[in-house]
């Protein structure tokens, strides 16, 4: 059955993701690697609802793109914040509080 | 193939029942009412919306407590989707009593700071919404929409002081963690709905072990779902937001944060143990041990070496989480099912006491120091009594000594822990008293600054304290001593709560 192969898409998308996440260090290309997450379990969710019949996971899949686009909203507004106070969106140089 | 799906499925309007989802409706209203007021008045006037905001949290209250009286115990929307039982209305009054609390202290905050008023407070009844719909919701949608709806108002007020630094990177840390962990819980979710074809929790829990047979994509999709429950409720060691988002945010920010924001996870944290995937306990029950073991652990140790109040608070925080795991970790054994969902709710309600009440004391002070070294209270006592004793009983009630609230919710906790009666249990409450004596170390430190030191730079000018946050100290210093002077009250509503569906019943 083709679901196989959708599955093995989005699992591979899904580490791809979780690999961008913890290795860069721009704040942009993290926000892209979550977005990369939140596609392979769209997918997940296409490929198991036709597998189980039933149109749960395309209702699911609809809010986690409505949701995702709000997420993304503020997450460049807070990226531009950082970009206007300190020139860099680089993580790493996030840090004024330690311990 | 999707629209065959879709053509055999008959459209029917769902039946509404209105008066179950009033609180709401209610809390929906006032933030379009807040939003307009907003618009149309001038800027000296502003305080109105915060006035507006308590009232709104306040009305939200009464349908809950009609609710509470009606006759029919349990009502179910949308095939059991949104419920609203004992469990859920009992929270739903935290969240609203914890939210008023925190417009209290945010009144003169946010005013004398010159933010931005009329949105704070619509970001803050926004995220309350989101926590009173998470507290009904039973299913895997409505759990990942009420926690967005939630969390990103939250990251919003994180990051409150546009010109602050810290401020931004305080919203930044906690906006990505947050939804890194929101993705993973959602692959989870995903998985989830693949194995047991259905999004409903209870059927999930029906499909999820038949016979005790369990492979690893349902021991890997639950993984998932705790492991993004335990970013929102800041267990260790997916902790690293939050002391640099609570140091970070504006203190009433922290306070929503640390307490309501905290509470909520535990409450998805609850519905899913117990609803979700009931017969699991095989795959949550060891995850939840270690995790909370090593909060409380941790949580306390680097706790002992802070110096700035609030971080120190995020820590105390992160450790009073492990407490609240703790019976979490035996719930799915012997007969501690019950005793151990009374523990999580009693301790919620008197830590959402408590806690609030401590941030009340420390915004109240340093609007006079100016200052989150803990040094800055020295000789509290001697120039502010009144707020010197009620640091101190806040402080005795979070360190657990009777008769105070705190220490009834760790009676509780440690009940339903030895209620279970296994190894593993009782490894657990021996780490869990080691780690109470522990936090003595670090809240009596307080304690010691507040009583015997002297003022630093012998500056004892009188504390003023607005009315605001007269009625913020009252309303949790009564809340602190009656829970734990009358423990009765409080375990009246560990009594009620039964979470429909729960273990199959």
């Amino acid at each position: 059955m083709l679901t196989t192969q959708f599955l093995l898409l989005g699992a591979v998308l899904f580490c791809i993701g979780i690999y961008g996440v913890l290795a860069r260090k721009n704040a942009v290309m993290v926000l892209m690697s979550i977005e990369l997450i939140l596609n392979s379990v769209n997918l997940n969710l296409l490929a198991f609802s036709v597998r189980n019949g039933s149109v749960d996971g395309n209702t699911f899949a609809l809010y986690i793109i409505a949701i995702a686009a709000a997420e993304v909203g503020v997450g460049l507004a807070m990226v531009l914040l950082i970009y206007r106070n300190r020139r860099t969106i680089a993580l790493d140089e996030l840090s004024e509080m330690k311990g | 193939m999707s629209s065959s799906i879709l053509a055999r499925v008959p459209w029917q309007s769902p039946a509404i029942d209105y008066h179950a989802i009033a609180p709401e409706i209610v809390l929906a209203g006032g933030i379009c009412l807040i939003i307009l007021v907003d618009l149309f008045i001038s800027e000296s006037r502003k305080w109105i919306t915060a006035s507006l905001a308590g009232f709104v949290m306040l009305g939200a209250l009464l349908p809950i407590l009609t609710l509470a009286v009606s006759d029919s115990d349990v009502r179910t929307m949308f095939d059991g989707r949104y419920v609203v039982d004992e469990f859920a209305l009992t929270l739903k009054a935290l969240f609203l009593v914890a939210g008023y609390v925190v417009v209290l202290l945010s009144q003169n905050h946010v005013e004398e700071g010159d933010y931005y008023q009329g949105e704070y407070y619509t970001l803050l009844l926004t995220s309350v919404t989101g926590m009173v719909m998470m507290a009904s919701s039973r299913d895997l949608v409505s759990i990942f929409v009420a926690l967005e709806f939630l969390s990103i108002p939250a990251y919003m007020l994180a990051a409150w002081r546009k010109r602050d630094r810290k401020s931004n990177e305080a919203g930044v840390k906690y906006y990505l963690l947050g939804v890194f962990a929101s993705a993973v819980m959602l692959y989870g979710m995903s998985l989830l709905y693949g194995v047991t074809g259905s999004t409903l929790l209870s059927e999930i829990g029906s499909r999820l072990t038949v016979e005790g047979q369990f492979g690893g994509v349902e021991a890997l999709g639950i993984t998932f779902v705790v492991i993004g429950f335990a970013f929102k409720v800041s267990a260790v060691p997916f902790h690293s937001w939050a002391p640099d988002t609570y140091e970070g945010a504006p203190i009433p920010v922290t306070a929503f944060l640390s307490v309501a924001s905290k509470a909520a996870g535990f409450v998805a944290l609850v519905t899913l143990v117990y609803v979700g995937f009931p017969r699991a306990q095989d795959v949550w029950q060891p995850f939840i041990w270690v995790l909370a073991a090593i909060t409380m652990t941790f949580g306390n140790l680097l706790a002992l070496r802070q110096s700035n109040i609030v971080r120190l608070l995020a820590y105390s925080s992160i450790s009073q989480g492990g407490f609240i795991l703790m019976p979490l970790a035996v719930a799915g054994t012997g007969d501690a099912a019950g005793p151990a969902l009374q523990a999580v709710v009693v301790y919620l309600l008197v830590y959402a006491a408590m806690n609030l009440g401590m941030f009340a004391v420390v915004i109240t002070v340093s609007r006079t120091t100016r200052s989150g070294e803990i040094s800055s209270l020295g000789g509290l006592f001697s120039y502010a009594p009144a707020l010197g004793v009620l640091m101190t009983i806040f402080l005795a009630s979070l360190a657990g000594i009777p008769p105070l609230g705190g220490w009834i919710a760790k009676f509780g906790a440690f009940r339903a822990v030895l209620e279970a009666g296994s190894g593993w249990a009782y490894a657990i409450a021996v780490i869990g008293a080691v780690n109470s004596v522990v936090a003595f170390g670090y809240y009596g430190n307080i304690m010691r600054e507040v009583w015997m030191k002297p003022a630093p730079h012998g500056e004892t000018t009188t504390v003023r304290t607005p009315s605001s946050l007269v009625a913020a100290l009252s309303i949790t210093v009564v809340g602190t001593l009656l829970f734990g002077i009358l423990p009765g009250t409080i375990m009246r509503f560990g009594d009620l709560v039964d979470l429909t569906g729960a273990f199959g019943g």
